[in-house]
């Protein structure tokens, strides 16, 4: 094998490409560089076969086979990244999913949330507003003594306002002084007792919470059903403050287009007294069907303390003064998302749970 | 209360825009309803006297009707059968457009043609009544073929539908609206001075009158009016009567509920001669005593009734003789009863204490215009006014009439008057105003209050007797400051926004609330709000032994007794879902239940009247329950839903037991069932739903149910939370040990976790149960329990030696404490 046969350069190269680019897969084309620029191939071979050349020659065509294994390898880079990237998007291909094909009953839960009861979600929203506003909030029990439901509120036995109160008593030892609670103002008192016993005025806080009343169900009351009260009691608190403080919440709930307006009207245990009506969430003022085209709906009634309220409490109505307001906790979440019809929040129906 | 403008009017030159009046009273708490325009487009309208009824062959529910109206006799069909001939009736002839927009054409019936229709009240837009015509006949002055506006004084009008808060009593009439919106409008007020002549005897030696029960009514007046004809009122007053919604009846009656309507003072008149000793006597009624009133029944009175003050202390009003012929301030009796043979009136006009009224008409159930008022308290100092203007009514429409001389007038301890001193600071104070004494002076003084200065930035104020709602100071501050507000106008007052150091926020137990229902939500939980008001066999139902608590008045009674459980509720909302083919969910609620007070222990709360005795209240717990039925849902998947919920709060040491001795938990399966312990404490229970129960509400399948009693488990340390302070996480990489360990069955696995927890210490990163296996290769009575052991150092990579070492210590605790064996 003495240098008598001259290497062909030319053919080896065109060999060695012709091998790199048969391959069609990046595993193929590993396979074709092995051979074709590994240890064993032609191309290492002629490097082998240069020791036989003179110097010169062993020069040169070293030189060459360099620059040619150089081409064969920028080549080979430049095929693998070719097919890489065909077999890449080939496997994106295969795992192509139409999204707009999920089947969501094949996924097992926890995928699909829950829902909490629409009540649940107003009376979480209405008291972050009220938190946001400085309230705390309270609760109480939702059977009461007669004390707390009606005569601290300035509501003795036959008072005539109790008539406004359908009220369910409880077969509990003595006649109709357990009572299940027909609102939430109870928790005034409690709030208030609580506060002289523990020498901790002013109070500022909301009560949501659960009331019976002995009404039948239709398209807008629920012999069972949801309240918040709201009591400040602090030195200096005035009847301005009440309406300031029911606008805030108005706007800060259901949005600065709505607004609050007072009326004269009459609780036992406020004084002054006064109705409160928001803009109609409907048509937002114009006159519409649900608002009777007066532009109002009533939300809830609210008022000063009643000194009597507070003389029942222990509270000197001379040092202290307060507001106290209260409306329907479900009423609200009727409004809001325009249920017509009351009942479909205790019916449970899933079709409706869904939506909220 | 429905109000006609005119009649407003007779006290108040009130004017303007109907809308700004209804604004005008809205604002100042005499809140609108409704406003009817009344007595519009009756120009067509004219009185037909019917000549022949007859019947139409072929049809029972019309008639043939003649009549005639001043020309030819009219031939028309008619359904209304509440007339017949010689009547006076209201006739649109063809061509008439009545209020509603109906035009009347000439049509033919059965073979009968209709000249026009015959109307009721409703058709005109006179009154409500539509049940049959308006019948004429009687009415003063009315006359055949006459235009109906001019026979009966109709002006077109405006009646407003208020309704009246029960504080105020001297505004539920057409006086006190009329001094609310005069005031408010800045007009001059007056009150009718009626003037009577008394001509006859001395009352007294016609009648008498007594008061057994000067606490019940402590103010009795009689008078009495001679020689009366009994007849139609006059046309205003039967029209404004009918305006107002009263019917008319007769012109002695008419004028006893004109001047109710008028001046809020209830009256009542005897047939004197009727009475069966001429005179009244008022008096408590003996228990069982009876009468029948006006309307027929029968009504027994005084006996106490179950109800808190049902003192069955009731009043009655008595013939001279004692024998009752009414219920006082309430209903009269049927004995003495206007008629038209009546020629004698004997007219009664008290006060009584309002909460006797209340209460009589509570127990009697019987609520009347007049018993409406008294409860509310009438003017006791208003009587006198109200009896004249009477006298002065019925001499109108009974011209012979004769009025007795005096008035007989037994006064008890009638209510003091009462002066309050106001200072203009505590008025502004309250309100957040910054009026003068003058202004004050100047809002409260139109409405009737006296207004005296009293030295500096003061009033002294002196309540008229009308204004009962209005108490002595202190609490009188706060009622004329709402009087003051009241004629300033709410709006007016300028709003502020309060503020306060204090932070608000929500207690330990509210947050967890929330986070609880935000775990389960997270478990595809949807919540559900199922009464708390039961059927008494619910509870049993679902497995709990003891009796619910009673509602001693309920709706129905399926809803007659308070929930122990949320179980029953919860599986019948799932039932109705199934029944609407939306049966794969999970379903949870968050609320009350009620048991017994607890024995012995008094919760120390006030109860009945002035709070003086001691209540035991129910014990009221909150419970979470989640009833899971989803596919493939079970009693496993309860006790990964209790420990979403464990790690969601942060509770630790929590352990599932089976419920002890074998007993079945209310309403699970029993042997898929646990109780969930905090320590010795139960907390809750969770486990399937026991098949039979399920069955009872038409369910099939696994249900897994789990129940946590939030009371217990949120607040009063009764369960450890996991720590707040983090520990740092190893960057050097862990080792996993399995261990399969044959441990006894009666041995919770939990337990043998612990156990190889406790071994391990802290190079222990965690243990995971990951297979059990019962059968061949174990013996029985044992299970064999694989558990993962995960080892980690903080600062190094352990060495296989270390672990092996560990794994050995575990294994060793395992097999000393709870006898296991690897194997």
């Amino acid at each position: 094998m003495s240098g008598a046969v001259p290497l062909d350069l030319a053919a080896l190269e065109s060999a060695t490409e012709r091998a790199l680019r048969a391959a069609e897969t990046t595993a193929e084309l590993a396979e074709a560089e092995t051979s074709a620029l590994g240890k064993r191939s032609a191309l290492a071979g002629a490097h082998r076969s240069l020791g036989a050349l003179d110097e010169e020659d062993r020069r040169r065509v070293g030189r060459e086979l360099h620059e040619l294994r150089g081409r064969m390898e920028a080549l080979a880079a430049e095929l693998r990244r070719g097919l890489h990237e065909r077999e890449r998007a080939a496997a994106l291909e295969a795992d192509r999913l139409d999204l707009t094909e999920v089947v969501l009953g094949d996924l097992r839960s926890p995928i699909a949330r829950g829902r909490t009861h629409p009540v649940t979600q107003t009376r979480d929203a209405l008291e972050d507003v009220f938190v946001a506003m400085g309230f705390k909030v309270a609760e109480g029990p939702e059977a009461e003594t007669d004390w707390y439901n009606f005569e601290a509120l300035n509501m003795p036995p036959s008072h005539p306002a109790r008539g406004m109160y359908d009220t369910f008593f409880l077969e509990l030892g003595e006649p109709e002084t357990i009572v299940l609670r027909t609102h939430t103002s109870p928790v005034q008192i409690r709030l208030m007792e609580a506060a002289v016993r523990e020498g901790t005025l002013p109070i500022h806080a909301v009560a949501p919470g659960r009331c019976f009343r002995r009404d039948t169900a239709d398209a807008s009351h629920l012999p069972v059903f949801h309240q918040v009260e709201g009591l400040v009691v602090d030195r200096g608190i005035t009847f301005g403050d009440l309406a300031g403080t029911i606008e805030a919440f108005t706007a800060a709930y259901f949005g600065p287009e709505v607004h609050s307006r007072l009326r004269p009207s009459y609780f036992p245990f406020t004084e002054p007294s006064a109705e409160y009506d928001i803009t109609c969430t409907i048509c937002l003022g114009a006159g519409c069907r649900t608002c009777s085209n007066t532009g109002w709906l009533e939300l809830g009634g609210s008022g000063m303390v009643d000194p009597a309220v507070f003389l029942a409490c222990g509270i000197d109505p001379e040092e202290w003064s307060g507001f106290a307001f209260g409306f329907g906790i479900d009423r609200c979440a009727q409004m809001r998302h325009q249920i017509p019809d009351m009942r479909a929040l205790v019916e449970n129906d899933l079709r409706f749970l869904r939506q909220f | 209360m429905r109000a006609p403008l005119s009649w407003l009017r007779d006290f108040a030159p009130i004017d303007g825009d109907v809308d700004a009046l209804v604004a005008s009273l809205d604002d100042l708490g005499l809140m609108v309803e409704g406003v009817e325009r009344v007595g519009e487009g009756l120009g067509d309208v004219v009185v037909a006297r019917v000549l022949e009824v007859g019947s139409i062959e072929g049809a029972d529910r019309i008639r043939r009707v003649l009549v005639e109206a001043g020309g030819d006799p009219l031939e028309i069909v008619c359904g209304a059968f509440n007339f017949g001939a010689g009547d006076l009736v209201p006739l649109a002839p063809v061509g008439t457009v009545l209020p509603d927009g109906t035009e009347i054409g000439r049509r033919k019936m059965r073979g009968v043609t209709s000249n026009g229709m015959l109307c009721s009240g409703r058709e005109l837009a006179l009154s409500d009544d539509g049940e049959g015509l308006l019948v004429l006949t009687g009415v003063a002055g009315v006359e055949a073929g006459a235009p109906i506006v001019d026979a009966l004084g109709i002006e077109p009008d405006v009646v407003f539908d208020i309704t009246v808060e029960g504080n105020r009593p001297d505004a539920w009439c057409m006086a006190g609206v009329a001094r609310d919106l005069a005031a408010r409008l800045g007009l001059p007020f007056s009150l009718p001075e009626p003037k009577v002549r008394s001509a006859g005897p001395a009352v007294a030696s016609l009648a008498s009158a007594a008061v057994e029960a000067p606490d019940m009514c402590p103010r009795l007046t009689v008078r009495v009016i001679e020689s009366v004809a009994v007849g139609a009122s006059p046309a205003l007053i039967a029209r404004r009567l009918t305006m107002a919604g009263m019917r008319p009846i007769n012109n002695v009656v008419d004028a006893s509920n004109y001047v109710m309507l008028e001046l809020g003072q209830p009256t009542h008149p005897y047939d004197l001669d009727r009475l069966g000793a001429p005179g009244l006597l008022v008096r408590r009624a003996r228990p069982g005593e009876a009468l029948t009133t006006l309307d027929g029944v029968e009504r027994t009175l005084g006996y106490p009734g179950r109800g808190l003050g049902e003192t069955g202390e009731d009043c009655i009003i008595c013939d001279a003789a004692g024998v009752p012929v009414g219920i006082g301030g309430i209903f009269g009796g049927a004995s003495s009863e206007i008629s038209e043979s009546t020629t004698r009136v004997l007219l009664e006009a008290a006060y009584f204490d309002p909460m006797v009224i209340a209460r009589t008409s509570k127990s009697q159930r019987l609520r009347t215009e007049a018993s409406a008022r008294f409860e509310r308290g009438c003017d006791p100092l208003g009587i006198d006014r109200a009896t004249d203007r009477f006298c002065e009514l019925l001499a109108q429409s009974s011209r012979d009439a004769v009025v007795a001389q005096g008035t007989l007038d037994v006064r008890g301890e009638l209510p003091e008057p009462i002066t309050i001193t106001l200072r203009t600071e505590a008025v502004n104070g309250l309100l957040g105003t910054g009026l003068d004494t003058a202004q004050i002076a100047g809002l409260l003084g139109p409405i009737g209050f006296g207004c005296e200065a009293s030295g500096d930035e003061a009033l002294a104020v002196a309540v008229p007797s009308n204004r009962p709602d209005v108490r002595p100071a202190p609490h009188g501050i706060a009622d004329l400051a709402e009087e003051v507000a009241r004629i300033y106008g709410y709006s007016r007052i300028a709003r502020s926004q309060p503020t306060w150091a204090e932070p608000g926020g929500l207690t330990e137990r509210q947050r967890m609330r929330r986070r609880v229902r935000e775990a389960l939500v997270g478990l595809g939980a949807t919540e559900v709000w199922t009464s708390s008001l039961v059927d008494e066999g619910d509870d049993a139902t679902v497995g709990v032994v003891a009796r619910p608590i009673g509602i001693a008045n309920p709706m129905a009674q399926d809803q007659g007794w308070l929930r122990r459980t949320q179980m029953a509720g919860m599986l019948r909302a799932l039932s109705r879902n199934r029944d609407r083919r939306q049966g794969a969910v999970r379903l949870f609620e968050v609320g009350v239940v009620f048991s017994e007070p607890t024995p012995g222990r008094s919760s120390g709360e006030r109860s009945g009247p002035g709070g003086a005795q001691e209540a035991f209240l129910p014990t009221e717990g909150e419970l979470a329950s989640v009833l899971l039925a989803a596919e493939g849902d079970d009693a496993r998947v309860a006790v990964a839903a209790l420990e979403a919920v464990a790690d969601e709060l942060r509770l630790s040491g929590l352990k599932v037991r089976p419920p002890e001795g074998g007993e079945a938990l209310p309403g699970l399966h029993p042997t898929r069932s646990a109780r969930v312990l905090s320590g010795a404490v139960q907390v809750g229970t969770l486990g399937e739903i026991d098949p039979a129960v399920a069955e009872a509400f038409g369910l099939e399948g696994r249900l897994g149910w789990l129940e946590l009693d939030l009371g217990l488990v949120v607040e009063g340390g009764v369960v450890p939370r996991r720590e707040e302070r983090t520990r740092p996480i190893s960057r050097f990489p862990s080792s996993d040990i399995d261990l399969a360990l044959a441990v006894d069955d009666a041995i919770p696995a939990d337990e043998v976790g612990d156990v190889l927890r406790a071994a391990g210490g802290d190079l222990l990163e965690s243990v995971t149960l990951f297979d059990v296996y019962r059968g061949p290769g174990v013996d029985p009575g044992r299970r064999s329990l694989a558990f993962r052991l995960r080892f980690c150092a903080p600062d190094r990579t352990l060495t296989d030696h270390e672990v092996g070492a560990l794994r050995a210590v575990c294994l060793e605790a395992a097999e000393r404490q709870v006898g296991a064996v690897l194997r």
